[in-house]
């Protein structure tokens, strides 16, 4: 397979359980040793690089989390900067303003224990801690996994925030279809080790290159693709006597909920601006 | 029978236990290790440990003799080897407890293999390591009274003497001593153990 993957861009390899994704996840950070091709990071191979020192630069978050139960939070945050030796008011003060970025406040998580926190805390100190020297890649394998569906929404919402503020490469493990259409730039779906489509998420949807991915993503699924369309795009335009108002960057899944709702048209504003109006029948064209 | 002599006497007897739970530990422990990370030593060595624990403390005093002939060696000896199998086989156990997560993460975060060692696997598995270390030590003290018969000394003498010589009150006194000693001991670990796990 070749996968080229957009600095700063959010990548997500989707697939059933037991296609690859895991481990090719793992051989950007050289844990997993290809026998065959290489994986290079800003033109450098990985295999030449030392494994630790690059490792330090790579954020890594796995589902079990992996928290090291003797330290503190603050002391877990703090592992890779105590790796890459930075002083000691320097990390301190990187830790308290991941916790603040993360939110923990720190005064009152930082001398925790991680047995003391619920598992979506304990996922939000594993994304701080990996994310607490700047790494330019950061792999997630499958974060959420084991975080209830309620708490889920809520931190992947979150999480999304804060690596757009990082302008981190974040590669993304998951096999959960509507996790990766809500975060993803792009999407490698992966099927017995081998790419079967990569590309953007509405692309994906709408034009499934195999019968397989069409099955996995549910393609055939209009709130899915609506999902992904926004308001903005499917207005009609013209001037609107709706009272009602929508943002322009409203999915059409919302704008559909609202009209199912007993309003009749939408009008569709951009900055408290109408550009035009929404209805029914704007949402059907859009599906064709 | 004086306090001085009875201070002699015990003196002898922790130095020879805490020589024997020193050797203990520094075979014990890397056995452990080696038997929790190297799958094809495990049965092996688990396997004579047990046959090392199932072995009464006489039998293996008895066994020294012709080994280190009399005196304190063979008792350290003896003594060393009651000390090692519940210090491996927790050892092994607590290695083996590791949470595979931590390991994973401390690999991926960029620990070498010793800070991975240090700083995670070592601190997660002390606990019950240290655990089989204060098993051993309640061991090792109740055994060492045993070594006053192949001529170590030590409070067994008390014993012996007091047996010898029909003197309960020489066999008591050794008897309580060695209770105290025990206690003290057992408190001590405890102690220890609570202010390293602090938090946890």
């Amino acid at each position: 397979m070749t996968l080229d993957v957009q600095g700063g861009s959010f990548t997500v390899l989707l697939g059933p359980s037991g296609c690859g994704k895991s481990t090719l996840l793992r051989t950007v950070n050289a844990l997993v040793k290809p026998q065959s091709g290489r994986v290079t990071i800003d033109g450098n191979d990985v295999a030449e690089a030392d494994g630790t020192q690059l490792r330090r630069g790579i954020g890594y978050v796995i589902q079990a989390v992996g928290l090291f139960s003797h330290m503190t939070v603050g002391e877990n945050i703090a592992v890779v900067p105590s790796l890459l030796h930075w002083d000691r008011a320097r990390t301190a003060e990187r830790v308290d303003e991941l916790l603040e970025l993360t939110g923990l406040p720190p005064d009152r998580y930082r001398d925790r224990y991680p047995r003391e926190l619920s598992g979506g805390e304990q996922q939000r100190v594993g994304v701080a801690r990996a994310i607490a020297a700047e790494p330019r890649v950061l792999l997630m394998d499958e974060p959420f996994g084991a975080v209830d569906a309620i708490l889920r929404a809520g931190l992947q919402d979150e999480m999304l925030r804060i690596v757009r503020s990082l302008k981190t490469t974040v590669l993304f493990v998951t096999h959960d279809v509507d996790e990766a259409l809500r975060l993803a730039d792009r999407i490698v779906v992966m099927r017995q080790g081998r790419v079967e489509q990569y590309d953007t998420p509405l692309q994906i949807l709408t034009k499934p290159a195999t019968p397989f991915v069409a099955q996995l993503l549910g393609a055939d699924d209009a709130l899915r693709r609506l999902s992904l369309m926004c308001a903005g795009d499917a207005a009609a335009a013209g001037q609107s006597t709706a009272p009602e108002t929508i943002a322009a960057d409203a999915s059409l899944r919302d704008a559909l909920n609202r009209l199912l709702g007993g309003v009749t048209r939408l009008s569709v504003v951009r900055d408290g601006a109408p550009i035009g109006t929404l209805g029914l029948e704007e949402i059907r064209k859009a599906l064709q | 029978m004086t306090w001085d002599d009875l201070l002699l006497h015990a003196r002898a007897y922790v130095a020879l236990a805490s020589a024997a739970l020193a050797l203990g530990m520094l075979a014990g422990i890397p056995l452990g290790a080696a038997s929790s990370h190297v799958r094809a030593l495990r049965t092996p060595v688990l396997t004579l440990v047990n046959i090392g624990r199932v072995v009464p403390s006489l039998a293996m005093l008895t066994f020294m003799v012709p080994l280190f002939g009399l005196g304190f060696r063979p008792a350290l000896a003896a003594l060393a080897l009651l000390a090692i199998p519940p210090i491996a086989i927790n050892a092994d156990l607590a290695f083996r407890g590791v949470p595979a997560a931590a390991l994973d993460a401390a690999a991926g975060m960029g620990m070498t293999r010793t800070q991975r060692f240090a700083r995670v696997e070592w601190p997660l598995a002390f606990p019950l390591l240290f655990t089989g270390v204060r098993t051993a030590a309640t061991e090792v003290i109740a055994s060492a009274v045993l070594a006053a018969f192949i001529g170590a000394g030590g409070l067994g003498e008390y014993v012996t003497t007091g047996l010898q010589a029909d003197q309960p009150k020489w066999l008591w006194t050794g008897v309580a001593a060695i209770a105290v000693i025990a206690l003290a001991v057992e408190f001590a670990l405890a102690f220890t153990q609570r202010r390293l796990e602090k938090g946890r």
